[in-house]
């Protein structure tokens, strides 16, 4: 830098590098953020779940023993095993948002009168907050009241107590859960269907392609970014799934609807809880399940780039 | 005056910085947090203050409420960073991780005043730990069974002391298609509160406490009675079916439409259910009936209290705005039925003319002879009333996994209690 001020002639060095200087500037505040509330962080939970620590006191090195309570936790079907094992049926019955977002989205993908005010309702779900649709859904389900239960009154069935019994409340979650995020699904599909190809479906029809193996070999394939793009916000979706389990069950009853970030909360965050080190432990296995699909998620979006 | 200045001598002898005279100079600021958010509740210590503010127009007073429930979780934050000079709590071992911590100030000084010393020896026991005192009560209340007295006179049924008489009048009025208690276990402290009583009486306030301390082992017979004697009540159907999906206030509609027969609450159930359309001759209370005629009568008598933080700044008022809260005229007036609707904690002040007040005072002073406790989840560590809170409605659900339940209540105590 003393160079550039000695001898004015040269070109100062900020000059020569600029090519190389300014794709670091434009990242410099994204990576700063990055860095300050994803990867350091990151990184302190980690070190957090090798320590004893109520969130006020002194934090005392325990080693693994976090990890050992949790596998314990797991061999004893207890707090551990029941979360996980909900995280994984988050997993896999979220996933229903995407065939149900797209025939929805095929369904409303026609011109007739009127029709921006289905799509909006459709769309409405996603739009209000989370939290309403957990109060919702917990009156729909409501024992005493529930519309549920008029419902299935009519057929001389129920009372059902949905969201009090161990069997069907994770399930009841999830439904609610599906809501609005069946209707993030039919937007990303609806989007997606305006770019289909004309030709190819004419081309299609010439050769006597009709409804299923239309759909599934014309329409589908040119829907692929939008299937991605949906699937990678489901999964996410599935996994954070923390707020509509705090409102309508606060994980009960008797703990049977937790899933791990839930439970994270409760045993560090909570009115009862003060094991920091513990819920760091429980992220970290959390993030490690995540880092499954994060892996799986940048390695199709690395191919991808590389085909075009 | 006199006596202030007495009581700052010594304390300044004792070499704590506290000038008497200046007790009715007091400067500066003097913050307040509170998780008093109910309108009620709110009203009444707004008012408390505004009397404190009065007498001390030197200080300037800054009050902020907190939602009650996002209170329990923000109070680790303030008490470290940008902490006020009062704040509010609850005793015994809900208060011990704030007081292992260093967070509360060590208020003992203030109990050896005679002023408290002699008027508050009821509840000095809950505010004590490791020998010391770290806040002052100001209001306290009693749990006992509210009912319906019109469906117990319909059907012929009178209050029941006893056990016996207890399980025969539940079988009268599941007979006729009513429960006998409702209950709500989506908060799991209702189940704490059955778990509770059924243990002192079954057990008494001893072994209660020792099972708090983690000296007892869950899977003790003695435990197991307790739960024998919940289960003859779970097999009559003595509770509604649906209790799981039920907070304690959505349990109220089935005792105010007469499908429950009564409740196993706090005091503070009176007021939803008077506003609810129960007058007080349809409504009434009795004490929890003895279980085990060997073990004294002991009561749940949870007690709210306030606090000064250790990082707080203006120590000097602080501690005259607890010496205000305490006093016999601000007990009498902030715990009259027009306010808390509670207990006062100073023996000096006079208890509200409310039945149901009248009849809790009468049954924590006169009747209560093993002991009074805080409450299942002010008495044993966070982390244990969590999870055997848990599994107390566990077993409502499933009475016959019992055994497991405990074993699992019983793992959690080898590992909260050991460090």
């Amino acid at each position: 830098m003393t160079v550039a001020v000695d001898v004015p002639e040269q070109e100062s060095w900020f000059h020569r590098n600029q090519q190389r200087i300014a794709p670091w500037l434009f990242l410099t505040p994204g990576l700063l953020f990055f860095s300050v509330y994803v990867i350091i962080p990151l990184f302190e939970s980690i070190n957090l779940s090798f320590y004893e620590w109520d969130g006020l006191g002194a934090a005392e090195y325990v080693g693994f023993r976090n990890y050992e309570d949790l596998y314990w936790e797991w061999v004893d079907r207890d707090a551990f095993y029941i979360s996980l094992k909900n995280n994984l049926i988050w997993l896999v019955m979220y996933l229903l948002a995407i065939p149900a977002g797209l025939f929805i989205a095929l369904f409303l993908n026609q011109t007739v009168w009127g029709i921006r005010l289905y799509k909006s309702l459709f769309f409405f779900p996603f739009v209000i907050s989370q939290v309403v649709v957990g109060l919702v859904f917990t009156w729909f389900y409501d024992p005493t009241f529930g519309l549920l239960n008029e419902f299935l009154d009519l057929f001389g069935l129920g009372p059902l107590n949905v969201l009090g019994d161990e069997r069907f409340v994770t399930y009841g979650i999830i439904f609610a859960g599906l809501w609005p995020q069946t209707a993030y699904c039919m937007i990303l599909y609806l989007t997606g269907l305006n770019a289909v190809d004309p030709e190819q479906i004419e081309a299609g029809r010439l050769d006597g392609a009709k409804s299923w193996r239309m759909l599934w070999h014309i329409i589908l394939p040119q829907l692929r970014p939008a299937t991605f793009i949906a699937f990678v916000v489901t999964i996410i979706g599935a996994l954070r799934s923390f707020d509509l389990i705090s409102i309508m069950t606060q994980g009960g009853p008797f703990g049977s609807s937790r899933v791990l970030a839930y439970y994270m909360f409760e045993v560090a965050l909570s009115e009862y809880g003060f094991r920091m080190g513990y819920g760091a432990a429980i992220a970290v296995i959390l993030f490690l399940i995540m880092l499954c699909f994060i892996a799986y998620f940048l390695w199709s979006m690395y191919r991808e780039e590389k085909g075009h | 005056m006199y006596s202030t200045f007495k009581r700052t001598t010594a304390a300044l002898a004792l070499g704590v910085a506290m000038a008497a005279p200046a007790a009715a100079e007091l400067t500066g600021e003097l913050r307040i947090f509170l998780d008093t958010s109910n309108p009620a509740p709110r009203a009444t210590m707004e008012a408390m203050i505004e009397r404190f503010a009065e007498q001390h127009p030197g200080l300037e007073i800054e009050t902020t409420v907190i939602d009650r429930e996002a209170y329990k979780t923000q109070i680790r934050n303030f008490l470290t960073a940008d902490t006020p000079d009062i704040a509010n709590w609850y005793a015994a071992n809900r208060m011990k991780p704030y007081v292992e911590a260093g967070l509360f100030e060590d208020v003992s000084d203030l109990w050896a005043e005679p002023e408290i010393a002699e008027n508050l020896a009821s509840t000095k026991g809950a505010m004590t730990l490791d020998g010391k005192q770290w806040g002052v009560p100001y209001t306290y209340y009693q749990w006992g069974v509210y009912y319906r007295k019109d469906i117990f006179d319909e059907l012929g049924l009178t209050e029941p002391t006893t056990w016996e008489e207890e399980l025969s009048n539940c079988q009268k009025i599941v007979d006729s298609g009513r429960k006998c208690y409702t209950i709500g276990t989506r908060n799991y402290w209702t189940a704490g509160g059955w778990f509770d009583y059924l243990n002192m009486r079954t057990n008494g306030f001893d072994f209660h406490n020792q099972l708090a301390n983690g000296e007892v082992s869950w899977e003790d017979d003695r435990v197991k009675q307790t739960f024998a004697n919940w289960k003859q009540l779970l097999d009559m159907g003595a509770f509604p079916d649906d209790h799981t999906a039920r907070s304690w206030q959505e349990s109220l509609p089935l005792i105010v439409q007469g499908d429950a027969a009564a409740i196993l609450l706090g005091n503070f159930a009176v007021a939803p259910l008077r506003e609810a359309g129960l007058t007080d001759d349809k409504l009434d209370f009795y004490q929890f009936v003895a279980i085990n005629p060997d073990v004294e009568l002991a009561e749940d008598a949870p007690t709210d209290t306030f606090h000064i933080p250790a990082n707080a700044s203006n120590k000097e008022a602080a501690r005259e705005f607890l010496r205000h809260v305490v006093s016999a005229e601000e007990q009498t007036e902030i715990n009259n039925g027009a306010n808390l609707g509670q207990l006062p904690v100073n023996a000096q002040s006079s208890v509200d003319n409310d039945k149901f007040l009248q009849q809790g005072f009468e049954m924590l002073s006169t009747n209560s002879p093993g002991g009074i406790a805080q409450f299942w989840d002010r008495d044993a560590p966070a982390e244990m009333a969590k999870v055997s809170m848990e599994g107390f409605q566990e077993f409502m659900v499933k009475p016959d996994e019992l055994d497991r339940i405990l074993a699992k209540i019983e793992r959690a105590r080898g590992r909260i209690y050991d460090n």
